[in-house]
């Protein structure tokens, strides 16, 4: 089992001709994705580089490929529109890639897929990954360990990418496997937060337990925190980047800045050790953490 | 972004929210003038990013010509010290010159983004002039919120209630204060603010309300599509290699440390900065390279980091996923050989081609690049050669 997708997920790509479009397709196609078709407006009947068909629009593309999932590569200051025009053709849930997406474009974005029960993840993320099974972003498939008969299996939940990539390798390299990855993203808004995917990844009954790395800024690890007091009983280890951050400085990500006493680490951590979480002190340790917390 | 007082003014008063008559002077010599177009009691304010100006002595109440004159000279002649500025302070470019106003009472009102609720909130409250976070600690329900639809924007009937919290007396005032908020959240709006502020809002001795100072910041994301935000931007008062980092697709930010900091992912840079400082030593700069670096980036990037004069050691620390470690390995060689490092410099990668990029370092012998078998041992090595 595992939370999202699986290898009877169906993907659509939008902006499968750009460069990161293109390129990341042909690595999940690699890695065994079923990437059933594109989108690029103007391009309808031809076929991309992959010799995947595409399409016009999400609509064409989805009624023609029964696909669930749109991979989404657009550039920013079109993005928050493809992913309403993908939860209007029907996707269930879109992986927004993009970096730098306007703010309050992503208010709307999100509302509008609420409102049409379309999942989102991202923007600003690596994707998500099910070992294995289906990779869709830009996550090296390599590191990540399927589960096999026997093998300790972790969720992991993450604000950052290479941090991701840095926690699945720990875990990969002491024999855990994992369920499914979640990079949800670096941005102050936006889709699946925390909440929603621990909450998941508890009712998963082949993930044993749970990594979720934070970082400074908002309050979402906080808000986890107090969820995970009360409705998870999995273990949970966590690691949150950004100790020796500045105030008022935004680190990288969008959603990266500690904003007068709000967002700093220190109270995320103090959170969730409240809350019985096991807070790696170092990033180096949050394999080694997991393993005790599994053994 | 941010942008300064005088042109935050400027976008408020384009929304309908009445402002002080003002001028902007650039330098002393414009001085006279610029008060003659004004007259009567003034405040002269430094147009600086940084807090703390009044204490510094950078605001300054004046009633003549010759006070205005004296304020400016001692503005433009000195050094803004504050505790935002650090030590050796900063150089005041222009000063903003603005009718001052006999102050009946003083409110407060902003519209940020609300990443929890995932929209913008409007929040008034009636302790304004003071900082909004001491209120908002000691006595949160002094400040009221509405939160905005993101389609409909502000509604009336949460702005009546918005209004009413402030508790003014007359009709007009009520109504003046509507004005005023109403063209806050459009300024918001139409310019993609992440915050929009007025501090103090405030009814004058005769009855007039007036947005005494703002603050505004703008979403980074959307200033693409604001050209009037373009204009304003200020490129003085950032930090020079912050905006030559920018340049080259490069994310830095200068911090006070001695360990230099090169890692790929905005995550694993501040986890490097936090591993650094739990074996003991402190970062010199936060710097992530991105997915995506060329060698002519990794190469910009350590000379930011090495003009840093505190910089004792370097960590490169590196998940290589899609930016390759081999690329990163020939990019630190090229580094090496162009700009010579004269400090050690630690060298952590894994992933992706990871074997190769080994080779390659091995090859290129260079006697400053220590390497290290994981992300504790290079924190260790690179703390303990800067000890």
């Amino acid at each position: 089992m595992s939370i999202l997708i699986n290898r009877d997920t169906k993907v659509i790509c939008q902006g499968i001709t750009g460069k990161a479009g293109a390129f990341h397709t042909a690595q999940c196609i690699e890695y065994g994705t079923q990437i059933v078709g594109g989108v690029v407006p103007g391009k309808a009947g031809t076929r991309s580089e992959h010799d995947v068909p595409i399409f016009d629009n999400c609509h064409d593309a989805i009624a023609a490929t029964g696909a669930d999932v749109a991979m989404t590569f657009v550039p920013a200051p079109f993005a928050a529109d493809a992913a309403m025009e993908a939860a209007d053709a029907g996707a269930s849930l879109v992986i927004l890639i993009t970096e730098g997406i306007p703010t309050l474009d992503m208010v709307r974005a999100r509302q509008y897929l609420d409102t049409a029960g379309t999942l989102l993840v991202g923007p600003n993320c690596p994707g998500v990954i099910t070992p294995g099974e289906c990779k869709i972003g830009i996550m090296p498939g390599y590191i990540h360990r399927p589960k096999t008969n026997g093998s300790k299996t972790v969720g992991i939940i993450s604000r950052s990418g290479t941090l991701t990539y840095e926690a699945v390798w720990q875990c990969s390299s002491r024999d855990m496997s994992q369920s499914t990855c979640v990079g949800i993203g670096g941005d102050p808004v936006k889709g699946l937060n925390f909440v929603e995917l621990l909450k998941m990844f508890e009712e998963d009954d082949d993930t044993d337990g749970i990594v979720m790395i934070g970082e400074i800024g908002g309050t979402d690890e906080e808000t986890a925190a107090d969820f995970i007091r009360h409705d998870i009983t999995k273990p949970v280890v966590a690691f949150i980047a950004g100790q020796t951050a500045p105030p008022g400085k935004r680190m990288g990500h969008a959603g990266a800045i500690i904003s007068g006493r709000e967002g700093t680490a220190a109270s995320k951590i103090a959170a969730l050790r409240e809350a019985r979480v096991t807070v790696a002190e170092s990033p180096a340790t949050i394999g080694e953490e997991m393993a005790k917390r599994l053994s | 972004m941010k942008i300064h007082e005088y042109q935050a003014r400027r976008l408020l008063a384009e929304a309908g929210v009445p402002v002080p008559p003002s001028q902007v002077v650039e330098n002393v010599a414009q001085v006279a003038d610029a008060y003659h177009k004004i007259g009567g009691a003034v405040v002269v304010k430094a147009q600086v990013f940084a807090g703390g100006r009044g204490k510094a002595g950078f605001v300054k109440l004046c009633d003549n010509a010759d006070a205005v004159r004296a304020a400016a000279e001692f503005m433009f002649g000195n050094k803004m010290v504050s505790k935002q500025t650090g030590p050796e302070g900063i150089t005041v470019k222009k000063l903003l010159i603005a009718s001052a106003v006999d102050i009946e009472s003083e409110y407060y009102m902003a519209v940020v983004v609300d990443r929890g609720k995932r929209r913008p909130v409007a929040m008034v409250s009636r302790e304004g002039g003071v900082e909004i976070e001491e209120v908002a600690a000691t006595n949160p329900d002094a400040i009221v919120k509405q939160w905005l639809d993101p389609h409909l924007g502000l509604l009336d009937f949460q702005l009546g209630k918005l209004v009413r919290a402030l508790g003014l007396k007359e009709k007009e005032q009520i109504r003046a204060a509507g004005k005023v908020l109403r063209g806050l959240a459009e300024v918001f709006c139409d310019y993609d603010c992440a915050l929009a502020e007025i501090n103090p809002l405030v009814l004058t001795k005769d009855g007039q309300i007036m947005a005494i100072d703002a603050k505004m910041n703008f979403d980074d994301s959307a200033v693409f599509r604001h050209p009037v935000l373009k204009e304003m931007f200020d490129p003085t008062e950032e930090d020079a290699n912050e905006l030559r980092a920018q340049e080259h697709n490069l994310s830095y930010i200068a911090l006070d440390g001695s360990i230099g900091c090169l890692v790929n992912g905005a995550g694993l840079a501040m986890a490097t900065m936090d591993i650094i400082k739990l074996h003991g030593g402190e970062p010199a700069n936060f710097l992530d390279v991105g997915g995506s670096v060329t060698t002519e980036g990794a190469i910009e990037a350590f000379r930011i980091i090495l003009s840093d004069a505190k910089v004792k050691g370097v960590l490169v620390n590196i998940f290589g996923g899609i930016a390759k470690c081999d690329t990163i390995a020939e990019a630190l060689i090229a580094a090496a050989r162009e700009i010579g490092f004269q400090i050690p410099v630690v060298v952590r990668l894994e992933g992706t081609n990871v074997e190769r990029a080994r080779e390659l370092l091995k090859e290129a012998a260079i006697p400053q690049l220590i390497g290290a078998d994981d992300l504790t041992d290079a924190a260790q090595k690179v703390c303990a050669k800067v000890a």
